[in-house]
């Protein structure tokens, strides 16, 4: 049934993203395609794999935005502007147009825990789900003719045979700088609730109405380069080289002459 | 938005088969006439034929029965749901008429409706889609039963010439209405197009918008991807406009000169089967102007994702 579940539990699973620490390493994107190439439902297929014009269906990517502040520089590491990696998976909406929109009923939003799936079996490629999604979470696999998506790793964090750790979604535990947090959303007293409310947690695209489950952490504000520098006479402990001995002492020497 | 063939062929072709529909539905052609049996059949087949190539773009067209399933949201299942519906007093009918030389009133009035309901629901799937500005208006479903109005009342015009010509003089006052009507929508929907301003920008995609102005640095891979080729179709506004130009004058400016023709031509020099050319000539004109459209409907749409990929 692709109409949305009306007075479904509280349980809103999903994922809170850090613009601030993930560092574009691409790690989740590469760990996701890994684990559900060979988990739910058809593989992730891909089109001329070791060719030119390799493509082919990704549950999760990295993008990777400039950001340049008003009147500010763009002068390479010591402009104003700032980079910020950026990944981007489904989002689990709770007004999920992609859902409503489907006319086989393979696409549906589970009541008790928010999960938006695709019931493959269902699918008949149609790709009008895609087209309904604002954030690009919706990729066809050409192979397969269905539409795949961020399954939130549904088989992984009701495995009961895994570690307690290894419950999350693949994305979430590979992720090297810890940018991705997973947990119940509709809990305001579970973790990610908590680093919602302290980080200032926000939506994509508020304006299409999606309402979406995972929230994005802002980057903390920054100073630039230039600004950093202007700061040297009154240098931070840690930066400081005096009571150096030694070797140190001897290199913090050469380093200086240079 | 990518133009897919068999969808620009299937919206247009079974557009103008739903519009014929309508009119045979409340009794303009004569069901004893040749005519009237071959407006039937041609009717039939521009709809079934839009319907075989809709399955065209389905990946896994075997399963296309389930798309009648979710009638309760989803406005695709719906048109399928209408599509079948419609078929069965409309073929009703056209067995009645090919057979008979009758048909039942009731029966046309019903094919009628459906064949509103089904040029509707086909509108809604575009305009119910919050993530393409262009489609997103109350315009577009109107657009689009005013085209299969005046598709419906050139091909009505053609068969009734075709035959004793008794509505003829009505139906090309009613075909210049038509054209009327679907041109001054047509303008009015480009016209807010190009005044829009996108709903999504970069700015609230990233949620980065307080931060300063944002820019995609790097897409998440150099190639392609399922996103980039359905929805980044790009033209350029250069030939988007020559394109309009080129739709102007085959859906409307050619049509009116030609349907003006046989109103001259009735009214001066009294009914002769001969006009059905000139009227065979405006469907021609209409229904590439009409590709033109449904190409550029796509063409120029530009979709919410595109500010994750820059586009
Ligand atoms: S992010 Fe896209 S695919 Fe995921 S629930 Fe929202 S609209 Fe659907
Ligand atoms: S592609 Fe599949 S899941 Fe998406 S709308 Fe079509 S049938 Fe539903």
């Amino acid at each position: 049934m692709t109409s949305l579940p009306q007075g479904s539990s509280s349980r809103k699973l999903g994922l809170v993203i850090d613009l601030d620490t993930c560092v574009g390493c691409h790690a989740c994107v590469v760990s996701c395609k890994e684990w559900n190439t060979g988990g739910y439902g058809s593989a992730l297929s891909d089109q001329d794999p070791y060719g030119a014009d390799v493509s082919g269906a990704w549950l999760n990517r990295v993008h990777t935005f400039e950001v340049i502040p008003e009147g500010g520089e763009v002068i390479g590491e010591a402009g104003e502007a700032r980079i910020v990696h950026f990944p981007k998976s489904c989002l689990h909406c709770e007004d999920a147009p992609c859902v409503t929109v489907c006319p086989t009923g393979a696409s549906y939003k589970r009541a008790e825990d928010g999960i938006v799936l695709v019931d493959e079996d269902k699918c008949i490629g149609c790709g009008l789900c895609a087209w309904a999604c604002a954030y690009g979470a919706r990729e066809m696999d050409l192979a397969a003719g269905v539409m795949k998506k961020c399954t939130l790793c549904v088989d992984r964090i009701y495995n009961d045979t895994f570690e307690e750790v290894d419950r999350v979604p693949a994305c979430v535990r590979t992720c090297p700088a810890n940018a991705r947090h997973f947990g119940d959303l509709g809990d305001p007293h579970s973790d990610v609730s908590k680093l919602v409310a302290e980080r200032g947690g926000f939506d994509l695209m508020p304006e299409q109405g999606n309402r979406p489950v995972n929230k994005y952490l802002p980057p903390r504000p920054r100073t630039a380069l230039a600004g950093a520098a202007a700061l040297k006479p009154g240098q931070p402990e840690e930066e400081s080289t005096e009571g150096a001995t030694g070797f140190l002492r001897w290199l913090d020497v050469a380093l200086d002459r240079i | 938005m990518h133009p897919a063939y068999s969808v620009i062929f299937f919206t247009v072709v079974s557009g103008m088969g739903y519009g014929l529909a309508f009119f045979l539905g409340i009794g303009l052609l004569d069901p004893a006439t040749m005519a009237a049996k071959a407006a039937y059949l041609s009717a039939l087949g521009m709809i079934g034929a839009g319907l075989i190539s809709s399955t065209f773009h389905l990946k896994n067209p075997h399963r296309a029965w389930r798309a009648f399933s979710q009638w309760r949201s989803s406005w695709l299942s719906r048109e399928g749901v209408m599509a079948i519906l419609t078929f069965i007093p409309l073929t009703t009918n056209a067995a009645l008429c090919v057979l008979f030389d009758i048909q039942s009133l009731p029966l046309g009035i019903a094919g009628t409706v459906g064949a509103a309901i089904t040029v509707y629901s086909t509108a809604m799937i575009y305009a119910s889609l919050r993530t393409v500005d262009a489609w997103h208006t109350r315009l577009t479903p109107a657009c689009y039963l005013a085209f299969a109005a005046l598709g419906g009342t050139l091909w009505t015009l053609f068969f009734d010439l075709l035959s004793t010509g008794s509505n003829a003089l009505q139906l090309s006052l009613l075909s210049g209405a038509a054209i009327a009507g679907a041109l001054a929508l047509k303008l009015q929907w480009r016209a807010r197009v190009h005044l829009q301003v996108p709903n999504s920008t970069p700015e609230t995609a990233t949620g980065l918008g307080h931060i300063g102005a944002v820019r995609l640095l790097e897409r998440p891979h150099v190639n392609d991807n399922y996103l980039t080729r359905e929805m980044g179709f790009r033209i350029a506004r250069k030939h988007a406009a020559k394109l309009f130009r080129l739709h102007l004058i085959m859906a409307y400016l050619l049509p009116i000169i030609m349907v003006t023709l046989v109103l001259v031509g009735l009214t001066f020099a009294g009914f002769s089967a001969w006009y059905a050319v000139s009227a065979g000539l405006s469907l021609v004109f209409h229904t590439i102007g009409m590709f033109v459209e449904r190409w550029l409907f796509f063409a120029e749409a530009r979709h919410a994702v595109m500010n994750y990929y820059g586009g």
